[in-house]
């Protein structure tokens, strides 16, 4: 399955999945709280330690995170030397770019599967406006299905363009891939609900419905 | 042989001895369009089979059976249980087989996809395991365990989606087209599945020959069954009125 | 929520997932290239209506959060919610929610121009009313210059509303999602 996963066994890879996401959502409150270099510096090298060293994780699985806001960092930078001072814009982007790799350690650590029970788990409070927790892990999982589903479709439809001398996709064939996808979606509906998708009895608890 | 008989006051004792699957003035349509026009029926043959041009009405007629469609009009009795109010019950004993093996399966992995009935069910994890395992072994995917679902090849597919529903140990099986989007040695694989099954079986196809040992075969056409009996006196028939 | 309309809330995911691996488009005479994800928002907003709408969009989100690397270019995980250019991607389950209720607000006489205007007001104001002031936060940026950013990518956002507009019309008479409002009294 397509995912940013690199397996190990590493105590990162293996510490609990809630236990990272906390640490991290704690980083993104606590980092805004400090505006020292020194202390951002710090944290960024642990970091670093942490996914290098510890994790073994190739340096290029974080630039690749990296990579894309690289820019930004640097205009920020930049904008910040003009307006203010250099100490604000290292802070500045010291920030952003530990949370980047931290989020990036997290991700390359955890199997897809974990940080999906996670998701569920932090449903759980939703159940008291009727929301079960386990509909939200079999939404998801039917999202991962539908992916490479989808792809297929749209490379089927443009396939079959293409064979009638169509230089590229026109607005025209969205309209009957989404309707294909969606008989797609409803037949998979039918056949989950033949398996009990809906037999939970939580259901119950909603009134009104025969 | 009973062409398009019409149950006028056929009105059987819903406790009457095995009357298995029991539809009385079966009207379906759906929005403007009908679909199903006035069908009575008392199936008690463990298999069935059911034919007919596309858009004649057997796809929402297996629909009806576990109750995935509930009749606009009239009343489908599953072994004495209403699809209508009763509709969990009957979905817990009737399993379904669809056309489309891509639409029936969720889980990532072919495991986990198998177990996700019984997961509905609430059976406890070793006992899901143990049963995921049999089934698996049983339809030649215990090598497929931990694979991506959907890298499987179309056979592979149909066959983790008749596992994934016999592994819930439903008292008969519905077959909507299983074998239209399979190649000839996976549509004979799946017949010979469809064959040693112990369950009752209600299958809707196109493959005529899957039909043979039937018990009882249902022409639909136009909404209503057009013709009612043995393979021998419906296959033939049907054949020579396709032209 | 019925197992029906969960599928219908994975499948739009999946579209703007799917969307997300095409590549930019460049588009002469416009400034920059054109990313196909946000017209995905678009569509759930006008195929799925309100809520399905904004939940397949809180679902993508999830999905990127689990690290699944389906964001424009391949990324993934929980990076790109700290970005400053993370305000984007909040904005949009609103974005859907809101172009769904505008969209079943004239779902009766549902024509190309209401349409565009679902698509524009929520596919376009509302998106840049979240992003413009979280990349301004987030970057200790004056409002204005963010904006100034932004504004290079309101053009290809203009095609986009109305190709969504063209297909959801055509959609909507194939195969209406959404349920005419006089039946929604008992639907949820």
């Amino acid at each position: 399955m397509l995912s940013l996963y690199v397996p190990g066994t590493s105590p990162v890879h293996r510490a609990p999945a809630g236990l990272k996401l906390a640490v991290l959502a704690g980083l993104g409150v606590g980092l805004f709280a400090v505006s020292r270099v020194e202390v951002l510096a710090g944290v960024l090298a642990g970091v670093l330690v942490l996914g290098l060293g510890v994790a073994r994780l190739p340096v290029g699985v974080l630039w690749a995170q990296v990579r894309p806001v690289w820019v930004l960092l640097a205009v920020l930078f930049g904008f910040h030397l003009v307006v203010t001072d250099a100490a604000t814009g290292a802070v500045a982007v010291l920030r952003l770019l530990v949370l980047v790799l931290a989020a990036a350690l997290v991700t390359a650590t955890t199997r897809v599967t974990a940080l999906v029970a996670v998701v569920e788990w932090l449903a759980r409070p939703l159940r008291l406006v009727g929301v079960r927790p386990a509909r939200v892990g079999l939404v998801i999982a039917m999202t991962l299905r539908f992916i490479p589903l989808v792809a297929e479709q749209a490379a089927r439809i443009r396939e079959a363009q293409a064979a009638r001398g169509a230089q590229r996709v026109r607005l025209g064939a969205v309209v009957p891939l989404l309707i294909a996808v969606l008989r797609l979606a409803h037949t998979l509906s039918e056949a989950l609900d033949a398996r009990g998708a809906d037999d939970v009895p939580a259901r119950r608890a909603s009134p009104g419905r025969a | 042989m009973r062409f398009a008989r019409r149950a006028a006051g056929v009105a059987v004792a819903a406790s009457g001895p095995r009357t298995a699957i029991e539809l009385r003035e079966v009207a379906h349509a759906y929005g403007e369009r009908a679909v199903l026009d006035g069908v009575t029926l008392s199936l008690t043959e463990p298999r069935i089979g059911v034919i007919g041009a596309n858009g004649s009405g057997k796809s929402t007629f297996a629909r009806l059976l576990n109750g995935l469609v509930v009749p606009s009009a009239g009343t489908v009795l599953i072994d004495g249980l209403d699809t209508r109010t009763q509709g969990r019950e009957v979905r817990r004993r009737v399993g379904f087989v669809f056309q489309d093996p891509d639409a029936q399966i969720v889980h990532p992995t072919v495991a986990e996809d198998v177990a996700f009935g019984l997961a509905n069910q609430g059976v406890p994890a070793a006992e899901r395991d143990r049963r995921v395992a049999e089934v698996l072994v049983r339809y030649g995917l215990d090598g497929h365990r931990d694979h991506p679902a959907h890298l499987l090849s179309g056979g592979q597919k149909q066959l983790l989606a008749i596992a994934g529903v016999l592994v819930m140990r439903p008292q008969r099986v519905v077959f909507d087209e299983p074998t239209t989007l399979l190649d000839l040695a996976n549509t004979r694989r799946v017949a010979r599945v469809i064959e040693e099954l112990e369950q009752d079986v209600v299958v809707v196809t196109h493959h005529l020959d899957l039909l043979a040992g039937f018990d009882r075969v249902l022409v639909f056409a136009d909404g209503r069954v057009v013709a009612d009996g043995t393979p021998a006196e419906t296959l033939g028939w049907y054949v020579a009125r396709m032209g | 929520m019925r197992t029906r309309d969960l599928a219908y809330v994975a499948l739009f995911a999946a579209i703007v997932a799917v969307l997300g691996l095409v590549p930019p488009v460049p588009v002469s005479g416009l400034p920059v290239p054109i990313t196909a994800q946000t017209l995905g928002v678009m569509l759930a907003g006008s195929v799925l209506g309100a809520r399905r709408g904004g939940l397949a969009l809180l679902v993508f989100l999830a999905v990127v959060a689990v690290g699944v690397p389906v964001l424009s270019g391949g990324r993934g995980g929980l990076g790109v919610f700290v970005g400053p250019s993370a305000g984007y991607l909040y904005s949009w389950p609103v974005a859907a929610f809101v172009i769904g209720w505008l969209t079943q607000l004239c779902w009766r006489r549902y024509t190309l121009a209401w349409a565009l205007v679902a698509n524009l007001l929520g596919g376009i104001v509302v998106v840049y009313a979240i992003g413009i002031p979280f990349t301004s936060l987030f970057g200790d940026l004056p409002l204005a210059a963010s904006a100034t950013g932004a504004l290079a990518f309101v053009p290809g956002d203009l095609v986009k509303a109305a190709a969504a507009s063209v297909v959801a019309v055509a959609v909507r008479r194939a195969y209406p999602v959404i349920e005419a409002p006089t039946r929604r009294a008992t639907a949820g």
